[in-house]
């Protein structure tokens, strides 16, 4: 079937909400990156198979979901029209959730959320304080549809913005609705993202594109992902009037080939909205035309860059270009290109169903609407989150992450990726919002935020970031390739305990270098991660240099593993897992550590239960 | 002669891949990732292929190849060992499962068993992030590791 008009499509989503019943029971699976490494697909085919087995098919729904964001909790299933949290599923428990709660209407409660530290049960999704704390405007949606269904999107409102758009709004008013939003891009840079719309328009030329980066490369980072997993027709819908308002007709989505659910999701749904003639010529009879295609990233961190983005999608090697002319003007094939982020284009809807005024209402003066960050590493609720600008770490890693994981004290926060930098504990109150993480020496970036305890050593993450970069650095501009390579070597050496007080300076200096003199975005803020560290935990690279020592007992070639003979009971677990045969020792008799046939690998550390392996 | 034969087999299997995209330069990289999928590594006589079907010089086809971390010039053994070295995996200890995986598989990454039966590959993030360190084998996510899993899934997977 195809729809020729506004009207039409209205229609269709009567039709579509006058079919469902607000009271029909629905179970829905999250399928989100997370739940699905805890084998999720095991819980929802279990649910498939008794819900038929006990002859409810006909009453009962059943969603696999995109990423519902509480990964520390999945497998997860949210029982609905109730809003039941059931969380840390496995096959063996949906039985009981059939049986108690789809047909008796109670609740099992070993099976719902426990606050870890007051012990109280919390029955209800919305009631949980990782949910409670959030504004999900983008990822509200996600648990509420199947990504493979445009009916399930259209039944939520999807298209409505559309509608509103080719119904009667001329390409200079959606402009005008985005500027006044105040919406930024959300993958790292936070240009207005109303001004560069603006400028592609306005660029001459007829042919121009609008192109939407789903090359995640940020290690750390997931929301891109669980977006388009997730909620594919929104990223299509924001694409379609964006297009409309900047006059392309021609639309790309450049995704990561690392997520092949996500490749399939938006292909799926490409295929839905042209099928449906929301996407091709005269879309909804009002004489715009449009379509997007697919190209899949070939795993290169720098074309998440514009220009190497561009470069790629011509089917060159992804190399960046000064942008003297912008992409605006001269972008893919020199055509003017307009090319926003997932997040970015999932906000457009929201922006024109609800008004610019609404939006810019949320957040901080310069930070309007909300952000999805991805909350990971030592804390306690890993997952996603979205949260209003403006909103403190503090909040954000203590209310809503629950605080780090055994007792073990906060030690930074890195956000922005490779081209951030870690934020200290007494910088905790700020407000995220991209001046203000800017400031810090960090940045927005696309939303990894990565939290570090006191066993993180901060020169072994400043390493950890300067090899990412070495290796992803193009190698075009010799500013960013010779000084990650120097800055990798300096690095390397502190943490092998080869460090001199003499490469602190240095390091700054190549630092300063590489900010004012790299080509692209890649090298100038790739110092961030290091100078970060450096100004915040200086006193942790004086204790590598000067006392041969790693604070965080990280760096191997500055620690040793001893046994502690007033602990060690003899147990031998350690001796079964040692890979090297460095520990001797009869079974219930004190066990000894042979240092000189140590790799240091940290099992024996890790498997004993008695505290007896010590690290200094 | 034993060449040839390999040729003729490996153009077979391209072709059709080159015709699907229309042999269009801009989707070079997209049919390089469907001949890797093909062949689960590049061969050199499909690269020379696809660098005339397209009519562009061969050494934009290999610049390419060789840009991009997806792509390999080395055969691929049947099952692959991911192993995600990105941050949130980092500060969770993915180095050390990574050295147990090489240990376990007498491997280091980016080789392959003489057998051509594994494959042991980092990656730098596989977007599982909430639960590193993540190892991924054949497609299949195994969240949360430490060195002491890595024995378990290994066993499990790989026997």
């Amino acid at each position: 079937m195809k729809i020729s008009s506004v009207k039409e499509l209205n229609d269709l989503r009567h039709k579509i909400q006058a079919k469902k019943d607000p009271d029909k029971s629905c179970i829905t699976v999250c399928g989100g990156p997370g739940c699905l490494a805890k084998q999720c697909l095991d819980v929802r085919d279990a649910f498939v198979s008794e819900i038929s087995a006990k002859g409810l098919k006909d009453k009962v729904k059943i969603l696999t979901t995109g990423c519902h964001g509480y990964c520390d909790r999945g497998p997860i299933a949210l029982i609905l029209p109730q809003g039941i949290f059931y969380q840390r599923l496995t096959a063996e428990d949906v039985n009981e959730i059939v049986e108690e709660t789809i047909i008796n209407g109670r609740t099992v409660d070993r099976l719902i959320y426990t606050d870890t530290e007051t012990g109280e049960t919390i029955e209800k999704e919305a009631d949980v304080p990782f949910y409670k704390r959030q504004m999900q405007l983008v990822l509200k949606d996600n648990r509420r549809i199947d990504p493979h269904s445009l009916e399930d999107y259209i039944s939520v409102g999807g298209y409505l913005a559309l509608s509103k758009v080719l119904g009667g709004m001329k390409p200079q008013e959606v402009l005008d609705e985005i500027k006044r939003s105040g919406l930024r891009g959300r993958g790292g840079g936070g240009f207005p993202t109303g001004i560069k719309w603006e400028s592609t328009r306005n660029a001459p030329g007829d042919k121009k594109y609008v192109i939407c980066n789903a090359d995640e490369g940020d290690p750390g980072a997931y929301m891109d992902r669980s977006i388009l997993e997730g909620n594919p027709h929104s990223v299509l819908e924001g694409m379609i009037i964006g297009a409309y308002a900047i006059g392309s007709h021609e639309g790309y989505v450049y995704v990561r080939n690392e997520y092949p659910l996500a490749v399939k999701n938006i292909t799926i749904a490409i295929q839905h909205a042209r099928e449906l003639g929301i996407l091709g010529n005269n879309i909804l009879g009002s004489g715009f035309d449009f379509d997007a295609r697919i190209n899949r990233g070939g795993g290169a961190f720098v074309c998440g860059e514009s220009t190497a983005l561009m470069a790629s999608l011509e089917g060159n090697p992804g190399e960046p270009r000064a942008k003297y002319i912008h992409t605006s003007e001269k972008g893919l094939w020199d055509k003017p290109s307009n090319l926003n982020n997932v997040e970015t284009w999932a906000n457009v809807p929201l922006i024109i169903n609800k008004g610019s005024a609404w939006f810019s209402s949320i957040g901080t003066d310069s930070s309007k609407g909300t952000k999805v960050f991805s909350l990971v590493g030592k804390i306690n609720n890993t997952g996603l989150v979205e949260v209003p600008m403006g909103i403190t770490l503090r909040e954000i890693i203590f209310d809503i992450g629950g605080g780090i994981p055994g007792g073990r004290k906060f030690k930074a926060v890195q956000t922005g990726g490779p081209s951030g930098g870690c934020i200290p504990e007494s910088l905790l109150n700020l407000p995220v919002d991209y001046e203000r993480l800017t400031e810090v020496g960090s940045m927005m970036g696309s939303g990894g935020m990565i939290v570090m305890d006191e066993d993180n050593c901060m020169v072994d993450i400043a390493r950890y970031y300067i090899n990412f970069l070495q290796e992803e650095s193009c190698g075009k501009c010799v500013p960013c390739r010779e000084g990650l390579f120097r800055l990798g070597e300096i690095l390397t050496d502190i943490t092998k305990g080869r460090g001199r007080m003499e490469d602190i300076p240095l390091i700054e200096d190549i630092s300063g270098m590489m900010k004012d003199a790299s080509l692209c975005g890649l090298g100038t803020t790739a110092p961030n991660p290091v100078m970060s560290t450096l100004n915040y935990f200086r006193d942790e690279y004086i204790a590598h240099i000067r006392d041969g020592k790693c604070p965080a007992g990280v760096c191997r070639e500055l620690i040793t593993f001893s046994i502690d003979a007033d602990n060690c009971t003899g147990c031998g677990v350690c001796l079964k897992n040692c890979p090297s045969g460095a520990i001797t020792g009869e079974k219930k008799q004190v066990h000894v550590l042979d240092a000189k046939k140590c790799t240091k690998c940290g099992i024996c550390y890790d498997s004993c239960r008695f505290d007896a392996v010590k690290k200094e | 002669m034993k060449k040839k034969e390999q040729t003729t087999i490996e153009l077979s299997g391209v072709d059709p891949i080159i015709d699907k995209y229309n042999a269009q330069q801009g989707s070079l990289i997209s049919i390089l990732q469907d001949i890797q999928e093909e062949y689960r590594y590049l061969p050199r006589d499909a690269l020379e292929h696809t660098a005339r079907r397209l009519g562009i010089p061969k050494t934009q086809v290999f610049g390419v190849a060789t840009f991009f971390k997806a792509f390999t010039l080395k055969p691929r053994g049947r099952q692959l060992v991911h192993v995600c070295m990105g941050t949130a995996c980092h500060v969770r200890g993915s180095q050390n499962v990574l050295e147990e995986v090489e240990r376990r598989l007498a491997l280091k990454a980016g080789d392959t068993t003489p057998d051509g039966e594994y494959t042991l590959e980092t990656v730098n993030c596989v977007g599982a992030c909430a639960l590193g360190p993540v190892v991924v084998m054949n497609e299949e996510y195994h969240g949360q590791m430490s060195p002491l899993k890595v024995e378990k899934i290994l066993k499990k997977k790989l026997a």
